[in-house]
């Protein structure tokens, strides 16, 4: 009788996860089917428009579709260089080590920060910084906004990296020291190819962090409604047009917010659904 | 290539590594620096105890060059109501949801299980506000601290799920069958014995999933909305810590009050981040 | 007795963990050229540590010292740098671990690629074929050269491994129980391979099998709770062993 009410308890909370996830895309497709049948599915992502005037309303996802992707690449190359150097600290240098638990500590803490906060620091101490700088001339914009992305993406490419790294068995390493490699050819030639596939999994799976963001990029990018012209232009990403004009939105401009929901939605998707089987492929082999 | 210019490439890396990766520490005491700082100041009884005062109101003090009156006790009391509801339905759900992924890591059922929690994990947060706003604030014809809870909630619930599972995968398999051994159902083991053993992990999982939901603010945008004063009820808007730093952000007159609200959140945040670690350190030993 | 000068000499070699225990305590031994010298002993006697030391191996792990003097040709090694000594001294170890991502002619010449050495096209193809050859592969792998070395018999990938080892034309080979994760038929290749290698490098093998021992050695070592107990003539430490515990250890009372 125990064992029975155990069994339906556990399978009725695992259909909850399901349940959300099929809802969640129900929902936003029902939502934003309006703003499809208006201007066409093509239409809407290669669309420049975002014109919510009475009588000329016109919507359009693409200044988004690119500010997001624009914001993301950014954020992801300027991360490389400290979440690599932190991973190659953390699982190999000095494995195991106080100093290295220390660093993961601060890592861990780096990923603990709420990004409202995140958004203050880059709008109050970045900006000025790069305003004075000469390198944006007006502060916000997207640099600023993937700046501030890649410090908060770092402690998730790290850590997963580091993982993979750590991985790589001592029995090669200690083949090729034995065939007379130093410790950066022996990182270079055997850790590296061995763990690639993971390290590159990581850096997808921040890659679809950096997309999720909302706040921090709202505060920073400057949210105009236009495609960026340059990396110190602003503009707004799918995240932060949703944030700044949901709250006033109904009708087609409503369902034309939801229909970039669900653009963003997918692209998560794909880039998680991606990113995990490449994870899974590299702790495998 | 000759021994001593290896060794010296074998050494700039090693340093050039350790740079990079002290530099990642910079962003972080940059920031908790920045917000203890100008926030340490501004905390007090009052701040703790007060509502948020008007922007009239905030406007005058300033004006006449008095500190701003009021604080964020109206944020402290929906936050500690939004994410206590939200725990209190997502910590058992999740659990089961955990446990149920972890029985049955090898059916078709669970991998889709699991594969649909790492979706629902990776989905940005601002479109679970969406989503929330569609299933909780249309039907019930306005914002409620219910619908912010639902959104948080729905991001609790991944993170206790997978945290749960992986700290029941780890658990020796010798745990489970000698209790099966014993005679008892799979229902006593799972609640008699492992959930206990792996009580550590899940502990740790649920204050990190709670440490996360409360520095959120996209979600709650078009979910709880924010109020300006102390509310106890749960069916009507109602304002959270985060979202006040958004408030404040966006209002010039009650800019003043930013970084006591920060402090505030970035301190408990942080404090649950690091106890959270400690408890599981402390328990696996 | 004419007197040779001695390839590899241990002088009052200590190798130590921690403070208080040593694995290794001071072993003193000369190793002549082109022979093969086999060190045998109880599991956690200190031979594997002994001939890891001769790699300088355990400079990878800090918490390891190494004291007294290990000369190879008359000069310290201990005080040479590591990437040098290792370059003349091969190591074989006792799990065949070709690197998964090399094909097997860049696993021979893993040696040259990870220290940056560039050789031509046709003298790397002339060492490839080589080095196979003297580990008797060439023939199993010429067609499949540029394939991953990870679908290999147990036997052949240790083959590769050894090849990889000689490719960097070392003066001192070392093998620790390099036949122990391999199948019998496999061990037999691998022990007339290296009758036939002592012509080329001088052999230091570590093993837990008196037989190997026996059938392979010129010379032997025996070592008993880190202190070389008993070392010369193979047949002579079998058949007439000075020591009270080689003998122990022959008739099979201790290990």
């Amino acid at each position: 009788m125990k064992e029975k009410v155990y069994n339906i308890l556990l399978y009725v909370t695992a259909a909850v996860i399901p349940i959300l996830c099929g809802g969640i895309f129900y929902a936003l497709c029902t939502d934003a089917y309006g703003a499809f049948q208006h201007f066409g599915f093509f239409q809407f992502i290669t669309s420049t428009d975002w014109n919510s005037t009475p009588g000329h309303e016109q919507y359009g996802a693409l200044p988004f579709i690119t500010g997001t992707l624009m914001t993301t690449i950014l954020a992801l190359i300027f991360c490389i260089p400290f979440s690599l150097p932190v991973a190659m600290f953390v699982g190999e240098y000095f494995k195991g080590t106080v100093v290295a638990s220390i660093l993961s500590t601060i890592t861990d803490l780096l990923a603990g920060i709420p990004s409202v906060i995140y958004g203050l620091w880059g709008f109050f101490t970045l900006r000025p910084l790069l305003m004075a700088m000469n390198i944006s001339p007006q502060g916000s914009g997207v640099l600023t906004a993937s700046l501030v992305l890649a410090i908060m993406i770092v402690p998730y490419a790290a850590s997963l990296s580091a993982e993979f790294i750590k991985m790589v068995p001592d029995d090669l390493k200690e083949g090729a020291y034995s065939l007379g490699a130093t410790r950066a050819e022996v990182i270079r030639r055997i850790i590296f190819p061995v763990a690639g596939s993971g390290i590159f999994s990581s850096y997808i799976l921040a890659l679809g962090r950096a997309v999720c963001e909302t706040m921090t990029v709202t505060m920073l990018i400057g949210n105009t409604n236009n495609i960026p012209t340059s990396v110190t232009a602003t503009g707004n990403s799918m995240a932060s047009i949703i944030a700044n004009q949901f709250g006033e939105a109904d009708g087609l401009k409503l369902s034309s917010l939801i229909a970039i929901g669900l653009i963003l939605f997918l692209i998560t998707a794909v880039i998680n659904v991606i990113g995990k089987i490449m994870i899974k492929k590299a702790r495998i082999s | 290539m000759n021994i001593k210019t290896r060794i010296a490439k074998d050494r700039i890396q090693l340093w050039t590594v350790c740079f990079f990766a002290a530099l990642t520490a910079v962003p972080l005491l940059a920031i908790i620096g920045e917000v203890v700082i100008k926030g340490f100041g501004q905390i007090s009884w009052s701040f703790l105890t007060e509502p948020t005062p008007t922007a009239y109101k905030a406007m005058k003090a300033v004006q006449a060059g008095e500190p701003i009156p009021g604080g964020i006790a109206n944020g402290i009391v929906g936050t500690l109501i939004m994410v206590g509801m939200a725990a209190i339905v997502a910590i058992p759900v999740g659990i089961l949801c955990g446990a149920f992924l972890a029985e049955n890591s090898k059916k078709r059922s669970a991998v889709i299980i699991s594969f649909l929690t790492d979706l629902l994990q990776g989905t940005p947060s601002i479109i679970i506000g969406i989503i929330t706003y569609i299933w909780v604030v249309v039907p019930m014809k306005g914002y409620s601290a219910i619908a912010g809870s639902g959104a948080l909630f729905i991001m609790m619930l991944p993170l206790i799920i997978r945290s749960t599972e992986e700290t029941l995968k780890i658990l020796p398999t010798s745990l489970q069958e000698a209790g099966l051994a014993l005679g008892a159902n799979r229902a006593s083991v799972m609640l008699r014995i492992q959930l206990p053993a792996a009580f550590g992990g899940i502990f740790k999982g649920v204050l990190l999933s709670i440490s996360r939901v409360t520095g959120e603010t996209a979600p709650l945008l078009f979910t709880a909305l924010g109020c300006s004063f102390i509310r106890w009820s749960i069916n009507k808007p109602i304002s959270a810590v985060p979202l006040l730093i958004w408030e404040f952000f966006n209002d010039p007159h009650l800019q003043d009050l930013i970084w006591g609200a920060s402090f505030f959140l970035l301190l408990f945040v942080l404090t649950l981040n690091l106890t959270a670690k400690y408890i599981a350190k402390k328990w696996n030993q | 007795m004419e007197s040779v000068k001695p390839i590899l000499e241990f002088k009052n070699t200590c190798v130590s963990y921690t403070k208080q225990t040593m694995a290794v305590k001071y072993v003193s031994a000369a190793i002549e050229r082109n022979t093969i010298t086999s060190i045998m002993g109880p599991s956690g006697c200190g031979k594997s540590t002994l001939l890891r030391s001769v790699n300088l191996m355990h400079n990878l792990y800090s918490n390891i010292r190494v004291d007294g003097e290990i000369l190879l040709n008359g000069e310290n090694i201990l005080d040479m740098e590591p990437i040098d000594v290792r370059r003349r001294v091969g190591m074989v170890f006792q799990r065949p671990v070709p690197f998964p991502t090399m094909s097997i002619a860049d696993n021979v010449m893993a040696g040259y690629l990870l220290n940056n050495i560039h050789i031509s096209k046709s003298e790397k193809a002339k060492t490839v074929e080589q080095c196979l050859r003297s580990v008797a592969m060439w023939d199993e792998v010429k067609d499949v050269l540029n394939k991953k070395g990870t679908f290999l018999s147990g036997g052949q990938q240790q083959r590769l491994c050894i090849a990889r080892a000689l490719a960097m034309k070392p003066d001192v080979l070392l093998m620790d129980e390099p036949t122990s994760a391999l199948d019998p038929i496999a061990t037999n290749h691998i022990e007339q391979l290296l009758l036939e290698l002592q012509k080329e490098v001088t052999i230091l093998i570590v093993t837990h099998n008196m037989g190997q021992a026996e059938r392979i050695s010129s010379h032997a070592m025996f070592m008993y709770l880190g202190e070389l107990v008993e070392y010369g003539d193979t047949k002579k430490l079998f058949s007439q062993p000075a020591d009270e515990r080689t003998k122990a250890y022959l008739k099979g009372k201790i290990g």
